[in-house]
């Protein structure tokens, strides 16, 4: 378990946080109406008249939604309910043309669930989810295109957003963030949403209350709205959190409250007090019959359900043989476990690991590029790795060969057969060699016979040198010993 | 011509099929008979030159046999019905100028079937009223006033009075907790409400989404059940709407009801009512037995608590539907120096009185502290009511009952406006088929001793129509009711 304690001289204090984390679902249409659920359009090109609230327009159900946040359930380990109910919530806002939000309330389409993190020092926690249910996002409000108005863009308006609720599980912003690129994980595996905080994809919101350790107590929380990344999350949570041991420490009180997360300080801005907050007047959505499920469906979903993180990892640790930490960087992006498994197939899989995460993440580092984009396929990086292994290639060699690969999206066998790279593992070849470097440098040989035995190192490398590095150095070394 | 206004729909319909009468004669008769009538203030919008210009098509279609069921039928559409191109604003000023760029679902049908619209008629505001008095456009006056001007109910009251008074072939209407049965009534013609679900609400400006429901008003039952099977039918934009399969409705007209279970529920008879009203009720009983029907004694022991459960379901669902008339994408705005003032200067010109009680008590019973002992109340209320139905329809297969306690009274009648609640009590023998989602008809019983139109109303088991007409048939000729 990580350790992380607020100390000062007065007391040890520990956090309390729990998230909110509203999720854009991936689907051709919004939630409640045909308009395409699509970004990059121009402003208000994608608004129907159920979307603009029109008089006498009324909402539908998108099927499709309702099957995103099923998988999506299931994908979070979580009991899904076969009865949920759309409500109202009814609020006056610019963003919100119909006057309230279709969302779920007292009967959530997805219950309790959980997700397992894993954290840096080894440990891995539980975070319990308590519910997931579905609603439709609001327009954006833009406010920096004229100093007197504000404008709509109501493109986003009825986009169907998931909205998956934890219980205060979190004892650490290192547990936040763990989480965070977990559900994105998931959620990417199972495509029911891009997970993108900094393009609001995926907004989290933190509720953050502290208490002196040990205590069980929970004590009145601020809720820090819309961080847009995994960092500002975790900093958000710091400070608020240190924010509340400097308030109670100096005889203060905390209030519920609503903050705004500040990227250029890295602190939390006081928005609101919640007692003042709206009264919702949720009422249950009479447009929309309550949603029934099928066991049918549910079943049908489940089985078509990809292989989660977490079955990828352990499949990966105890089938490959990769250890845990490789297991579980390769496995957070579906991309990447992919391009792992295919390079990886009928080969040493720990090999194929050792080079993805060195050579081949550091020349996609270097080139800013995706793993869809990648100048080495899957199956040239297993060929790569081939040809370590069936000793035609030494690992110094390869290196050259992958720095070609990157430029010219070629085939390794093809480069190394074109280069004339192939290692040289004729004896006599190498016996001519080693005589020449012999010939060429009596002293360090008479050092050497004399017991320097350190020089053989020197000796190796002038060899293969003289190959032009082509020369097996396993070989090298067992023909100097013989011949010194 | 005057005399082809007096037309039912099926007796135009069967003169234009042997083209003894052109839609152009009929659209025409029609046209010279709303010059004349102004003085009902039934419609609020007129397009007679649109339709006849449409009139001129239906006769070529009757030409070459090509005609659709209601092909060339001028029909007067209540304003809360969207018709695209045709001004609709609910009657109310914060819909000033609204121009729907769609059609309602209902409408659309009627326009598939080849009826012609003459223009939107009257009502109250956002059909909120019993009287037509809350209409923004000022009270529909009712055909039969002799010389103090009557109201002409509410809130379809321009559909009702336009019937009457033959300013249009039938009309559309809807009914939230009777607005298509008491300006029936009121008006000496006939009107049914189809189960929840039978019509579409896509298109319709929404007043209490759980309860509105749309439906003709007829110069007779058998144009009820032309008009009916036309506008009702599953639609997959009204999630609402149901998948039943509909009957031929005018199949039932003249069928026999010998054996058929009729029954009277004792609640509907409290101390005091109108004795000539409870009169015509035991009269209409003794039609229906003297056709063959028996007359069974039932109870509906929650019906007391109808009314205010009504009044708490409905205003909290118009405060919430009403939520979008905020002056930003449509219809009046009040320009206010933020966005805050907007909402309120454009609210508060924008509602009528009524409405904005309306509002506000559905603001409150949804408020957070209110909404168990309210709204959650009144739900389980209205479980109740239904309950009671269920079992009375174990004893009988329909319910007669009185449609109004009150027979028209005069526009401005000091009692209704100084307290709401006389108003609403008008409603005391319709709510309870709304909250139980039934289908009912009005149809004229008789005059009272001031020479004025009573309803008898007709209240069937869900999705079960059939048998209302079945019986307002016999009903309709035994009462033998004279139209203005």
């Amino acid at each position: 378990m990580s350790e992380y304690v607020i100390e000062t001289e007065k007391g040890k204090w520990e956090i309390v946080c729990g998230l909110e984390i509203h999720c854009q679902i991936i689907s051709k249409s919004k939630i409640f109406s045909g308009a395409p659920a699509e970004f990059g359009d121009d402003a208000n090109e994608n608004v129907s008249f159920v979307d603009a609230a029109m008089p006498g327009m009324l909402p539908t159900l998108n099927e499709e939604c309702v099957h995103q946040a099923i998988k999506t359930g299931l994908g979070l380990n979580a009991v899904i309910n076969k009865y949920s109910v759309f409500s109202r919530k009814n609020y006056f806002y610019a963003d919100s043309p119909q006057g309230y939000q279709i969302t779920q309330f007292e009967h959530p389409i997805v219950g309790e669930g959980k997700i397992t993190v894993d954290l840096s020092d080894g440990s891995s926690k539980d975070i319990r989810i308590e519910r997931l249910h579905i609603e439709q996002d609001a327009a954006k409000s833009i406010h920096d295109l004229n100093p007197t108005k504000s404008y709509i863009d109501f493109n986003r308006c009825g986009v169907g957003l998931m909205e998956i609720v934890t219980k205060p599980d979190f004892r650490s912003p290192e547990e936040v963030g763990a989480f965070l690129r977990k559900l994105r994980s998931i959620l990417r595996y199972l495509g029911t949403c891009d997970g993108n905080m900094d393009e609001g994809s995926m907004r989290c919101d933190a509720s953050i209350s502290v208490r002196p350790l040990g205590s069980t107590e929970l004590r009145q929380r601020a809720e820090v709205k819309n961080v847009n990344s995994v960092k500002f999350a975790m900093q958000a949570i710091d400070s608020e959190a240190h924010r509340q041991v400097e308030i109670y420490e100096s005889g203060g009180n905390i209030l519920q409250q609503t903050c705004r997360f500040d990227p250029t300080t890295g602190g939390t801005k006081f928005l609101r007090f919640k007692e003042f907050s709206d009264d919702y007047r949720y009422f249950p959505e009479p447009d929309l019959p309550p949603l029934i499920l099928s066991d049918e469906l549910i079943n049908k979903i489940k089985d078509e359900l990809v292989e989660l993180p977490d079955a990828k990892k352990s499949r990966f640790v105890n089938q490959l043989g990769l250890t845990p930490y490789d297991a579980a960087v390769i496995c957070e992006n579906k991309e990447v476990a992919d391009f792992f498994e295919t390079a990886a197939h009928g080969r040493d899989a720990k090999k194929v690991a050792n080079w993805l995460m060195g050579d081949f993440f550091a020349m996609l580092k270097k080139k800013n590029l995706e793993i869809a984009q990648s100048p080495v396929s899957a199956e040239n990086l297993g060929k790569l790795v081939d040809l370590i292994t069936h000793d035609v290639i030494s690992g110094k060699i390869a290196k050259d060969v992958f720095e070609i690969m990157a430029e010219t999206s070629e085939n390794p066998e093809k480069i190394v057969e074109e280069k004339g790279l192939k290692q040289v593992t004729d004896t006599s070849a190498i016996e001519a060699i080693i005589d020449s470097v012999i010939a060429s440098n009596p002293d360090n040989v008479a050092s050497y016979r004399a017991g320097k035995v350190n020089l053989l190192g020197w000796f190796v490398g002038q060899v293969i040198k003289r190959s032009q590095g082509k020369a097996n150095p396993a070989l090298v070394n067992k023909l100097l010993k013989e011949k010194l | 011509m005057s005399d082809l206004t007096s037309l039912t729909v099926a007796g135009a319909l069967s003169k234009l099929k042997t083209r003894e009468i052109s839609p152009v004669d009929l659209v025409q008769a029609y046209a010279k008979k709303l010059e004349e009538n102004k003085k009902y203030n039934a419609f609020v919008t007129l397009v007679v030159d649109d339709a006849l210009a449409k009139a001129k098509d239906a006769e070529q279609k009757y030409l070459n046999n090509t005609n659709r069921r209601l092909e060339g039928i001028p029909l007067g559409v209540k304003d809360l019905f969207c018709t695209k191109g045709i001004r609709t604003t609910a009657c109310s000023h914060i819909l000033d100028n609204f121009v729907p760029p769609y059609e309602s679902t209902v409408t659309q049908n009627l326009l598939d079937d080849g009826a012609l619209f003459l223009g939107k008629l009257n009502m109250d505001e956002f059909a909120m009223g019993g009287s037509n008095e809350t209409s923004y456009f000022g009270p529909v006056v009712n055909p039969w006033s002799k010389d103090v001007p009557l109201v002409a109910g509410g809130s379809s009251g321009g559909s009702a009075a336009a019937v009457a008074a033959e300013l249009c072939a039938a009309a559309t209407a809807s009914d939230t907790g009777g607005s298509i049965r008491e300006p029936s009534a009121f008006c000496g013609v006939t009107g049914i409400k189809p189960t929840y679900g039978r019509c579409s609400r896509y298109g319709i400006i929404a007043f209490a989404s759980s309860l509105d429901q749309a439906g003709p008003i007829c110069k007779d039952v058998t144009d009820c059940a032309l008009l009916l099977n036309s506008m009702a039918g599953y639609d997959p934009k009204d999630s609402t709407s149901s998948k039943r399969d509909i009957p031929d409705f005018s199949s039932f007209i003249g069928q026999d009801i010998k054996g058929l279970k009729v029954g009277v529920p004792l609640e509907y008879r409290p101390d005091g009512l109108n004795p000539e009203i409870a009169s015509y009720w035991d009269s209409a009983a003794q039609i229906l037995k003297d056709c063959g029907a028996e007359i069974v004694n039932i109870s509906l022991p929650h019906t007391k608590y109808a009314l205010p459960a009504y009044y708490v379901i409905a205003p909290a669902e118009v405060s919430s539907n009403l939520a979008r008339y905020d002056g930003v994408r449509y219809g009046l705005r009040i320009e206010g120096n933020n966005l805050d003032n907007l909402y309120i200067s454009t609210r508060s010109e924008g509602f009528g009185t009524e409405v904005k009680r309306r509002i506000l008590i559905g603001t409150y019973v949804l408020s957070a502290g209110y909404y168990d002992a309210y709204y959650l109340k009144a739900q389980k209320v209205r479980r109740l009511i239904k309950n009671d139905f269920d079992n009375a329809f174990q004893k009988c297969d329909v319910i007669l009952t009185p449609t109004s306690p009150v027979e028209p009274f005069a526009i401005g009648d000091t009692k209704m406006l100084e307290n709401p609640i006389n108003m609403y009590l008008n409603d005391i023998f319709t709510v309870s088929v709304n909250l139980a989602g039934l289908p009912a008809m009005s149809l004229p019983i008789g005059l009272s001793h001031n020479g004025l139109p009573l309803g008898m109303q007709l209240i069937g088991r869900a999705f079960d129509e059939a048998t209302i007409f079945k019986t307002a048939y016999h009903l309709e000729r035994g009462a033998n009711f004279v139209r203005m």
